[in-house]
């Protein structure tokens, strides 16, 4: 197993996400997009902290772990926020879904054409 | 067949919610409040309340859960949230500092009652996020039900 | 010498206004008196803050009173708050706007319904800018720009029409992913670093070259706040979505958002912490001169007043890149200045459009005419931000470009200054366009009962309009040494710092 794939992955989800972004006419598969590629940043940021052989970085009575056996924690806090930050921006287009559905009767992009020109 | 069964899912999803709902509803406050403690906390907590309450309106149809937390209710409730979380931090600046841990921040590492503000923020997060999810939820239907019956 | 306790009210007291707006909703009068008051407040504290500060001076806050294993690790891992000349000077413009547009929206939004969502979402806006100001680490400046942008988000849909919810889901994307690039840059930044806080960061950087990441990140930060910033390649959300939202909104759009969340970071971003290598000036000068071009000419051939005015928001910003892209002292003074200057013209101009949409019900040009008459405040103020928007001598943008063109003449960039010179003409054609269709010609009869807007929205018009004349005072050199110089000191020693490299 190459040490890179892990990123590689995550890269090929992002991938996934934008393409959807940029080629689906379905709000609701655009919507499926962001959060693909939503969480493809967030698991690589999990992964930038992985450490091989790393533990919680949490103090036990029972036995020592040194500092540096430990995973790096800032990231798991960092990703938190990030997920809560997600669920908002996705809670809110899929509210704008449901009104644009109810507006125009579809989802499909190409035919709402207010904006046009 | 009562008039309960007229709507939601099969008889064996409703019994199998009815047994566990509340012990979901115990399992997230017990998440909430050992939040200083075992990974968790406010968020997780709060989520895995919303849960519950959400569960019941998906196995029953309808508006079971609406009924025992309005949707007004939900959004006083988030605001209390919030605002009890950010006068937590207020007052830690009469004490040293923007989100200072006024109370006893020395406690002793496992006990219930130790980690001095934290706890009663993890309070007010769950508050925020259970209430805000249940609402996003309730809002969610109401606007797609809105937006069915209009056609 | 000034207390740093009050720092984080900053996004206390806007956060305070709308938990408390949305707590007590039900009360008549509440949203109005906590909008402005909130906006208020964080507009005094950073006037208290431009007064006492001294000159270069930088006041660091630690949160929750803990510096984070400072002396263990030898880095920061707590959340600090930074505050130096530039974040003073940006943090003057957003409250500035915020509170003449909490003033005008008490009159202007009775006309949707559920105004206390609005003051809500409103004052959230303002914590988010407010925080993206005075952060000091790269992770709340991303926490901050997700705050201020969903808030934007719902504001642009505000109207519940079939425009503002496809404007807004359009926006709400691409401003979802610009969010992602953003977090991703500021992952690798971290995992390259191995520090989140801006200033551990500028050491670490400054001490090591890898060039292959650095560009990775130069390209992810670049797009991320492009997009944010609204320079051309990444600009197609701004004219849908800036037009859609109510005009106050709009007005803080233009005026103050695209400004905290795009060019005030890049500037922050590239200047302090990468040092301002060369390329990144040679990418800024170019996207600036495009954004102009693009946005000017597309702008001359728009009749809705509020979609003209955004095209020109990029065309105006694409000459704030360009300044900030020469690099010279002067270089980003003008910029900087230019900066204030359109956050107060643009609003100005976003806040008529919305008074003319108040008196008279349209915002198509072609079916205006004459409404100097009936509305003298309205198309007053509006003739003031059109002069300072197309640069005519006494008025405050015909300063900022002024020095934007010598600076580019002084770096020896003949072509660009010519092109700029160019664009301001166009933008005299396209801001005529305004004034003569909108204001001026025969009355037509369905507008011979409008009346003049209320007297709150008056007065925010006429305090815009008089800082739009006076505002080429604030190059007297004594008010500069308060106001301007601080802020570009702060840039130019960002970019001293990375000569070496």
């Amino acid at each position: 197993m190459n040490a890179y794939m892990p990123y590689i992955l995550c890269m090929i989800l992002f991938c996934i996400g934008v393409y959807a972004i940029l080629a689906k006419r379905n709000i609701i598969k655009i919507i499926l997009g962001v959060v693909i590629a939503e969480y493809a940043v967030n698991l690589f940021l999990v992964l930038v902290a992985y450490k091989a052989g790393g533990r919680s970085a949490i103090f036990s009575e029972t036995e020592v772990i040194l500092p540096g056996a430990m995973v790096d924690p800032l990231p798991h806090a960092l990703v938190l926020t990030s997920i809560v930050i997600g669920l908002a921006t996705t809670a809110f287009l899929i509210a704008l879904a449901i009104r644009l559905y109810g507006k125009y009767g579809t989802f499909d992009i190409t035919r709402m054409r207010e904006l046009r020109g | 067949m009562s008039k309960e069964h007229d709507r939601g899912m099969s008889i064996i999803v409703k019994t199998v919610t009815r047994l566990t709902v509340g012990l979901i509803l115990l399992y997230g406050i017990y998440i909430i409040l050992h939040g200083h403690l075992t990974p968790g906390g406010g968020f997780a907590g709060g989520v895995i309340v919303a849960l519950s309450f959400i569960n019941l309106d998906l196995a029953f149809g309808g508006s079971i859960s609406a009924k025992i937390f309005s949707k007004g209710s939900t959004a006083v409730v988030e605001a209390l949230g919030a605002v009890m979380f950010l006068s937590l931090a207020l007052i830690g600046m009469k004490y040293g500092g923007f989100f200072d841990n006024f109370l006893h921040p020395d406690g002793n590492a496992g006990q219930l009652v130790s980690a001095g503000i934290i706890p009663l923020e993890n309070i007010a997060i769950s508050l925020k996020v259970s209430a805000g999810l249940f609402g996003i939820f309730l809002t969610l239907i109401v606007l797609q039900k809105f937006e069915s019956e209009k056609k | 010498m000034i207390s740093e306790g009050i720092v984080p009210l900053f996004v206390a007291i806007p956060l305070a206004g709308a938990f408390l707006i949305a707590l007590l909703k039900r009360i008549k009068g509440i949203s109005d008196t906590f909008g402005i008051l909130a906006s208020a407040g964080t507009f005094a504290l950073s006037i208290l803050f431009l007064l006492k500060m001294e000159a270069g001076q930088r006041v660091i806050y630690n949160i929750g009173n803990w510096g984070g294993f400072n002396e263990v690790l030898g880095k920061i891992v707590g959340i600090q708050l930074a505050v130096d000349g530039l974040t003073i000077f940006m943090l003057l413009i957003v409250n500035f706007v915020a509170f003449i547009v909490a003033l005008y929206s008490v009159n202007y939004m009775t006309r949707y319904t559920q105004k206390w969502q609005f003051y809500c979402l409103f004052l959230l806006m303002l914590a988010g800018m407010n925080g993206v100001l005075i952060t000091g680490d790269m992770f709340n400046l991303f926490v901050f720009i997700e705050i201020a942008s969903l808030a934007s988000y719902a504001l642009v849909a505000f109207g519940t029409e079939k425009r503002e919810l496809e404007a807004s889901f359009k926006y709400a994307v691409m401003g979802g992913m610009a969010s992602l690039l953003i977090l991703m840059g500021v992952i690798f930044l971290y995992s390259y670093t191995g520090t989140l806080n801006m200033a551990d960061m500028t050491g670490v950087l400054a001490g090591s070259q890898q060039p292959a990441l650095m560009y990775l990140i130069f390209g992810l930060l670049l797009t991320g706040f492009g997009l944010k910033a609204a320079v051309v390649p990444f600009h197609a959300w701004l004219p849908d979505a800036h037009p859609s939202a109510p005009a106050p909104i709009s007005a803080m759009l233009s005026g103050v958002l695209i400004k905290a969340l795009g060019v005030y970071v890049i500037a922050r971003v590239f200047f302090t912490i990468f040092g301002f290598p060369h390329q990144i000036s040679i990418i800024l000068m170019t996207l600036g001169a495009i954004s102009m071009g693009v946005g000017a000419l597309v702008a001359l051939r728009q009749w809705d007043m509020k979609r003209l005015l955004a095209y020109s928001s990029i065309s105006q910003v694409g000459y704030i890149m360009l300044g900030l892209g020469i690099g010279t002292p002067l270089g980003i003074m003008g910029a900087l200045f230019h900066l204030f200057n359109h956050s107060i013209f643009k609003s100005l101009l976003f806040l008529d459009s919305g008074a003319v949409e108040y008196a008279a019900g349209t915002r198509n040009m072609k079916e205006m005419g004459g409404l100097s008459r009936k509305l003298p405040v309205t198309s007053g103020s509006t003739l003031v931000g059109a002069m300072s928007l197309a640069g005519i001598p006494p008025f405050a943008g015909f300063w900022s470009k002024l020095i934007i063109i010598i600076a580019l003449v002084e770096a020896n960039h003949m072509k660009l200054a010519a092109w700029a010179v160019l664009i301001s003409i166009i933008t005299i054609a396209y801001i005529v366009k305004v004034t003569r269709f909108a204001f001026l010609g025969a009355l037509k009869d369905r507008f011979a009962n409008i009346k003049e807007v209320p007297v709150l929205m008056r007065i925010s018009l006429i305090v815009l309009a008089l800082v739009c004349i006076f505002g080429g005072l604030l190059l007297i050199p004594e008010v500069r040494d308060t106001f301007l110089s601080p802020a570009v000191r702060v840039l130019i020693s960002g970019t001293g710092g990375g000569a070496g490299s």
